[in-house]
């Protein structure tokens, strides 16, 4: 017979203002393997901890029920506490009294009471069964991959790379630096976008520790924290980016040009071409749904006037394989797909656009080289309204979420419009100014107050064209009033959505999205940049909308978390998981099938089902699936389940 | 929502013209309504100071200055005082009341500017107001012998409120300067 401990927490009022502590602490004491119990304000404090420790030494306890909060909570505070005393950490249980009972019945102190002790004998029943288990060691791959190379996954992996570990980069696109590209000046600073970004890509270009790939994507992951091994796709560019110098003839004597998305469908790319003038890496890709050789062969021109003879017209996908240790998701985001905004005339009327278009206008290297004209005529708007939260916190019809950087980059906007276009006048349909980050406020004060931007509070219900102006009928509540504007530009500061395919690329990394395709983080406040996945990271706008500094604070944390993973060559894992009655498998195989985990497999030679222990996560998802009662679960085996259960009935 | 405020080209001049006359930053107004919350007056203005601001930004100069409100501030500056933004509404209703006279607009309450006037004068003539004196003038100019205010007039004479002599600052030579400066700047 064990000799057992009891340690009964008042968590302050949370326990004992419902339980009575003293009648638990003295009915369990009398329970006759029981050789100590006792009761205390804060277990989890100092000398709450004092107390379990004494006890061990002094009465020789051989396991412990801490009865107080959730194991999520305190589980691990104990379970070292009396490991500090020689004891196996894994007889050391919680009972939860907290969350489980008396949070729950406070209105009903004499039941609660009651409950709280059936829950302590139930788990003292579970700890008469539980066995000495040592954690599980599993050898790391000390190297990190990043998915994403925009501003998140770039400042991942350059701080990763300046840790002294080896990165693997991936981009879909043929160059770095996402959205950001696209970008012309960025609040509250009013530094340009491109210098700096073209500036890190560089870096990551030329350095020794970060393997990078363009115009590439992750098709399969398998493995576990500390040994994923990931299958790259690298789309075949029909450019042998080893031969190419750069110089461009190619660009410039390809005979077709179509619509660049890059551009807002304001400007054209050639059919081969780079992504952006002066992109990092600076070479160029055939989009084969473009050129005429991959049409009908008709045209090469690219081939014959390539100097280095880089052209491959025959090049296939390659798929290469690469193995790390910890994985970076920084995919960023897309704007809400307009063609689904017809009441704003997106798409029917030419001078409505979105925000990044706009954005594209002023860069000097866009379509129209810095000047902002109407798209329909070319003149210079003067009269030019924006509107924000278009399709976020619309709950009903689009998003329900604040896309949070729409009313800094509109001030912005009409800012800079109003440098350009003197005497032009800007309006600002919005809902609320939401200015929440070091010096946007100010920013924005500064802004309305210099530029005589007008602000009116109300959303828009109309979008129309009428002689040659767009006309748009909103209200400004501030007055109350309908109000119509006859404007030359319409900019609409459409909702922020995840990148299309994230929800394909959650499922092969076992993460999770929310219901919007946003990847969702193990806690909102205190594991904001883990993944419910241990191993899978989140930077950027992958997982919800946010500006750069946000989404570069968040990067850089998923290095810092990484390093810390990857400082040692072992990996301690909790040993609470499957294991497998060799006499009575059958290697039916049904467990391999349940496994969320792909933690089971099949051995052949010996003909039964074997664990992974390293990719077992403990879930039961085989114990319940079992038609032999073969598997059972560490420390949670179905004689300590019966038993708990015959407690409480 | 009666009526529609169409915007061709909006007008911001009022705003400029307004904003220069009073010196006070209203592009700056956020609409935090303490202004408003804190004005003794306000429960009785048709437009309240801070919809008095939002109007002027959306160029809505003839309801401006046809509004009662503009004549009703009395100049406490509590609204100046709290103001997030530093903006001082009594600096801008006295601007504003002065647009209205140049431009011969007058509020509902036909003879409120009367008052003001006599209240200006009696402070003229002696460097602060005299309530005895300044009612005679309003009186004469308004042909309104104010008889709904005899009761409250007499109770406040008994408290002492109502001095029948007029008594003068010092410096009544500044004053005058002061009155000339600002005929003058005009």
């Amino acid at each position: 017979m064990k000799r057992l401990g009891v340690f009964i927490c008042h968590c302050g009022v949370n326990i004992a203002g419902t339980v009575d502590v003293k009648s638990v602490a003295e009915k369990t004491g009398r329970v006759e393997d029981v050789a100590h119990s006792a009761d205390y304000i804060y277990m989890c404090s100092e000398p709450g901890q004092q107390i379990i420790r004494e006890a061990i030494r002094e009465r020789g306890l051989e396991g412990v029920v801490v009865a107080c909060c959730s194991p999520s909570m305190h589980e691990n505070t104990f379970r070292k506490a009396v490991k500090s005393e020689g004891m196996n950490p894994y007889l050391c249980e919680i009972a939860n009294i907290r969350e489980q009972c008396s949070w729950v019945h406070q209105k009903e102190k004499t039941k609660a009471t009651e409950k709280a002790e059936e829950i302590i004998l139930a788990t003292l029943e579970k700890v008469r069964e539980n066995e000495k288990l040592e954690a599980i060691s599993v050898s790391i791959n000390r190297s990190a991959g990043v998915i994403g190379g925009g501003i998140a996954g770039m400042t991942a992996a350059l701080d990763l790379a300046e840790g002294g570990y080896e990165v693997l980069l991936i981009e879909k696109e043929q160059a770095l630096g996402g959205h950001m590209t696209q970008l012309s000046k960025t609040f509250p600073d009013l530094h340009p976008a491109l210098p700096d970004l073209l500036a890190k890509a560089r870096e990551i270009e030329r350095h020794p520790k970060i393997d990078l790939h363009c115009y590439s994507e992750m098709e399969d992951v398998k493995g576990y924290v500390g040994n994923f091994e990931l299958t790259i796709r690298k789309k075949a560019t029909s450019v042998d980016w080893g031969r190419c110098n750069g110089c461009g003839l190619c660009i410039r004597d390809c005979p077709v040009e179509y619509v660049s998305p890059f551009e807002r469908g304001l400007g054209v790319r050639k059919a081969i071409d780079l992504l952006y003038p002066g992109s990092v890496p600076q070479k160029p890709v055939i989009r084969r749904d473009h050129c005429r050789y991959f049409h009908d062969g008709s045209c090469r021109k690219c081939e014959e006037v390539c100097p280095e003879k880089a052209i491959r017209f025959d090049q296939q996908d390659e798929r290469i394989g690469k193995k790390v240790g910890a994985i970076v998701v920084a995919t960023g985001f897309e704007l809400y797909p307009t063609e689904q905004l017809g009441e704003y005339g997106y798409g029917e009327i030419p001078d409505v656009i979105d925000g990044l278009a706009l954005e594209r206008m002023f860069s000097v290297d866009g379509p129209t080289q810095g000047r902002i004209i109407r798209p329909s005529d070319g003149t210079v708007p003067k009269e030019i309204v924006f509107i924000q939260c278009v399709a976020s916190r619309d709950p009903d019809r689009y998003m329900p979420y604040c896309s949070r950087i729409c009313c800094m980059y509109t001030a912005k906007q009409a800012k800079i419009y109003k440098e350009q276009v003197p005497d032009g006048q800007p309006y600002i349909f919005y809902m609320d100014i939401r200015a929440d980050a070091k010096g946007y406020e100010e920013f924005l004060q500064k802004t309305i107050e210099e530029k005589g931007l007008l602000y009116l509070r109300g959303r828009v219900s109309r979008v129309f064209q009428d002689d040659g102006k767009v006309r748009i009928l909103g209200v400004d509540t501030l007055t109350g009033k309908m109000v119509e504007v006859a404007a030359d530009m319409v900019v609409l500061a459409t909702a922020i959505v995840p990148s299309q395919g994230v929800k394909d690329l959650a499922s092969k990394l076992r993460a999770t999205v929310d219901r919007h395709g946003f990847l969702t983080e193990a806690h909102i406040k205190l594991y904001p940049v883990e993944s419910s996945t241990k191993g899978i990271y989140l930077a950027g706008c992958g997982q919800s909308p946010k500006d750069i500094s946000d989404t570069v604070s968040q990067a850089s944390a998923t290095a810092s978390k990484i390093q810390a993973l990857l400082s040692t060559d072992q990996l301690l894992q909790d040993p609470l998981i499957a294991f497998v009655d060799e006499n009575i498998c059958s290697g039916c195989g049904i467990c391999v099938e349940v496994c969320p985990y792909e933690a089971r497999e099949m051995n052949s030679r010996r003909g039964i089902s074997v664990v992974h222990s390293a990719l077992c996560q403990g879930c039961g998802a085989c114990i319940a699936a079992c038609p032999n009662f073969a598997c059972e679960l560490r420390n949670s085996s179905s004689v300590q389940t019966l038993r708990m259960l015959e407690t409480f009935v | 929502m009666e009526t529609t405020t169409s915007v061709e080209k909006m007008d911001s001049s009022f705003l400029e013209e307004v904003s220069k006359r009073s010196g006070e930053k209203l592009s700056l107004c956020y609409q935090c309504l303490k202004c408003t919350a804190g004005c003794p007056t306000a429960p009785y203005m048709d437009i309240r100071p801070n919809s008095i601001i939002r109007m002027i930004q959306m160029g809505m100069k003839r309801e401006v200055l046809e509004s009662s409100a503009i004549w009703f501030c009395v100049y406490c500056q509590t609204c100046g005082t709290r103001c997030p933004n530093e903006i001082h509404i009594g600096v801008l209703m006295d601007a504003l009341r002065e647009m209205a006279m140049e431009e011969g607009v007058h509020a509902k309450e036909k003879n409120i500017h009367l008052f003001h006037e006599a209240f200006i004068q009696s402070v003229r003539r002696g460097g602060r107001a005299h309530e005895v004196t300044m009612l005679m003038d309003y009186m004469l100019r308004s042909r309104d012998l104010m008889k709904g205010s005899l009761i409250p007039g007499v109770k406040l004479f008994l408290k002492g409120k109502f001095p029948l002599l007029p008594s003068f600052v010092k410096g009544k030579g500044e004053i005058k300067r002061i009155f000339e400066k600002c005929t003058k700047a005009k």
